[in-house]
């Protein structure tokens, strides 16, 4: 249960086109993260998966039969928002255990259920409290119980996290996370926040304007990025991008190292730049450094532990030689 | 409004407001109280003596209360049921996306703002009229015998006139009321499964809960005191079919020239108003928390 195919799916609002063809597939027991910057088409793309929007042109098939036509009720799939769109009349226990009640399950069963869940998800104390009177982060739990105790065929995700507060967010990235350990069904989560991505997705799906960019795993799309707009968005910081000159040594159009993989040293080295900023975060040392004449931003670079660098500094710069991507005119990668 | 400073200058500042506002009220409230214990009558005037209970005890006694009681609270209960229920619907139907929204909306409102007294005659001779109306021609052109409104059902008739003039207010709180749901939830509950009828009653309908009580309340205020409708219609008749307390005070204080009883009669409605407010307030007042 829970295999997604999307086939030469397109959505237009009016004249502008979100979604231009797309083909996706979602295999069952994935965990798959639609990400890309704001307004890129993710929330759509979900949707258009639930139901709740019409495809243009297309075909959505789940569990091998076509679903393009069916309502958002038949096609098993349970959805979390992103304001979380809890029923604010109700208490918790009626709020997870409306879906079973719109199934008509009978009472004992659906009892059953909502104590589980609540249990499953620490919510047992609140049951009886309204949404009103719940923290964000027990919204967000609440939400999710309202999805599990429906045992979908998959589940949607549309940025359920972007409404808590970092450490929160943390937390909750890590329940979602051993959620899906336990559950092993499908889940399809949409976020613009690509360390999400990165820490919790099987399959990253990275969107850019309704275009797949990239399909790939965390790692893969960390070491060998497909594009430039694909190197930009995956890492944290963001991969460093220069072109003219020191690109064409490369024999490439642009060329790009990620912070991590330049080496620092106060004597000697490739490139030779003045320290800017340096953001020393005690496990990493993050430098901005300035007047390298590789390109006009400053060039990010990550030092280890305590370095003693400092602002106005001379430093210089290596590029590990095998880390290095190169991109052609076109931002493509060169293989 | 934090300080004990600023509080006390905000006092100050609203006492004007306040002291006329009380004013306003109290000195007729206390008129009207003053009278209801006097002999008054406009047709012996110089003569008024001190009454006692005599007025309250000649208005309660009279056989006309109790029609009146029951009337009011016949047309009150019929208004709030069919601009609540109507209202409801008309709500949900203009907030779909149509054609011609605006315009739509315009009209829907536009019965709000013809004066009481013109919209019941209006009905009355254009619409009611078993002989030139237009109900009665087409009743005659099915084949019917036209039926003579306010002979036949006087005080449903009223309800009638009364309900369309109250429906639009109804329409407009509830419409800005279903404008507020967050589309999400109803999303969320089609995804539940909830089909159209389960979304209404589980989701549309207690998020207007509010605003249904705000309509009930407000329109309760206005329709115990509905008047001109009753006086350029059918005049409280036939008999006391369509008298309410409003209007039975009417009769006592200008028809029958006896301010006193009148008198007696307004501050009784009052207090019966007062135990209607209470008694909804009661009663719907659990909704207002949520
Ligand atoms: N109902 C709609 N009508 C018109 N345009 C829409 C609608 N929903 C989304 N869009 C447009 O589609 C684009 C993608 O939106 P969305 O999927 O919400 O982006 P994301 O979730 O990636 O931030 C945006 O440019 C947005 O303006
Ligand atoms: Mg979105």
């Amino acid at each position: 249960m829970g295999r997604i195919t999307l086939n030469q799916v397109t959505k237009s609002f009016g004249d502008v086109n979100v979604i231009p063809p797309l083909d996706l597939e979602i295999d069952e027991g994935e965990f798959v993260v639609f990400v890309g910057p704001s307004g890129c088409g993710k929330s759509t793309l979900l949707r258009l998966i639930a139901g709740l929007e019409d495809v243009t042109s297309g075909r959505i098939d789940i569990d091998g039969q076509d679903a393009t036509a069916l309502p958002p009720a038949k096609r098993q799939l349970a959805m979390v928002f992103q304001s979380y769109a809890l029923y604010p009349h109700m208490s918790v226990r009626k709020n997870i255990a409306f879906p079973l009640k719109m199934a008509k399950m009978d009472k004992a069963e659906i009892d059953r259920r909502v104590g589980n869940a609540a249990k499953v998800l620490n919510l047992s104390d609140y049951i009886d409290r309204r949404p009103g009177q719940l923290s964000g982060g027990q919204r967000q739990r609440v939400a999710i119980g309202r999805a599990i105790v429906r045992e979908p065929a998959a589940f949607l995700f549309d940025e359920p996290l972007s409404n808590l507060d970092a450490a929160l967010r943390v937390g909750m990235r890590l329940e979602i996370s051993e959620l899906h350990n336990r559950l092993k069904t499908t889940m399809v989560y949409v976020t613009h926040d690509q360390v999400e991505a990165m820490t919790m997705a099987d399959k990253i799906v990275v969107l850019n304007a309704g275009v797949i960019e990239q399909v790939g795993s965390p790692l893969e799309l960390y070491r060998s990025p497909r594009n430039t707009f694909v190197a930009g968005f995956i890492g944290s910081p963001k991969m460093n991008l220069f072109g003219e000159a020191e690109a064409a040594k490369h024999n490439a159009a642009t060329m790009g190292v990620r912070p991590e993989h330049i080496q620092v040293s106060a004597e000697s080295g490739d490139w030779k730049g003045t320290v800017g900023v340096a953001e020393h975060l005690g496990s990493d040392t993050f430098f901005h450094v300035h007047d390298t004449g590789l390109a006009d931003d400053p060039i990010t670079v990550r030092a280890g532990g305590e370095v003693s660098l400092h602002n106005g500094d001379t430093v210089y710069l290596t590029p590990e030689a095998d880390k290095v991507h190169r991109f052609d005119a076109d931002g493509a990668r060169i293989a | 409004m934090a300080t004990q400073h600023s509080r006390t200058a905000a006092r100050f500042m609203i006492s004007p407001a306040v002291i006329v506002l009380l004013g306003w009220m109290l000195i007729p409230l206390g008129m009207t109280i003053y009278f209801s214990f006097l002999f008054y009558n406009l047709l012996q005037p110089g003569q008024e003596s001190f009454a006692g209970w005599m007025n309250y005890r000649f208005f309660l006694t009279d056989p006309s209360f109790l029609d009146a009681i029951q009337n009011t609270l016949l047309l009150v209960g019929g208004v709030l049921v069919i601009t609540s229920v109507g209202g409801i619907l008309l709500a949900l139907l203009l907030d779909q996306p149509i054609w011609g929204q605006g315009i739509v909306r315009i009209l829907v409102i536009a019965p709000f703002f013809v004066m009481p007294t013109v919209s019941a005659l209006v009905w009355k001779n254009m619409f009611m009229n078993p002989v030139n109306g237009l109900f009665a021609f087409f009743a005659k052109n099915l084949g019917f015998q036209p039926i003579d409104f306010f002979a036949h059902v006087p005080l449903a008739s009223i309800i009638g006139i009364v309900s369309w003039q109250w429906l639009p207010f109804a329409t407009l709180i509830l419409l800005t009321a279903v404008q507020s749901l967050d589309s999400e939830q109803l999303e969320a509950a089609e995804m539940d499964g909830a089909g159209a009828l389960n979304r209404f009653f589980y989701i549309i309908l207690p998020h207007l809960a509010r605003a249904i009580t705000v309509v009930i309340l407000i329109q309760t205020i206005f329709l115990l005191s509905i008047f001109a409708e009753i006086l350029v219609t059918t005049n409280g008749g036939p008999g006391t079919a369509t008298t309410n307390l409003t209007f039975l005070v009417y009769i006592q204080s200008l028809l029958q020239f006896d301010v006193g009883g009148g008198s007696a009669g307004g501050v009784i409605a009052i207090i019966l108003a007062n135990i209607v407010a209470i008694f909804l307030m009661r009663m719907i007042g659990k909704n207002l928390d949520i």
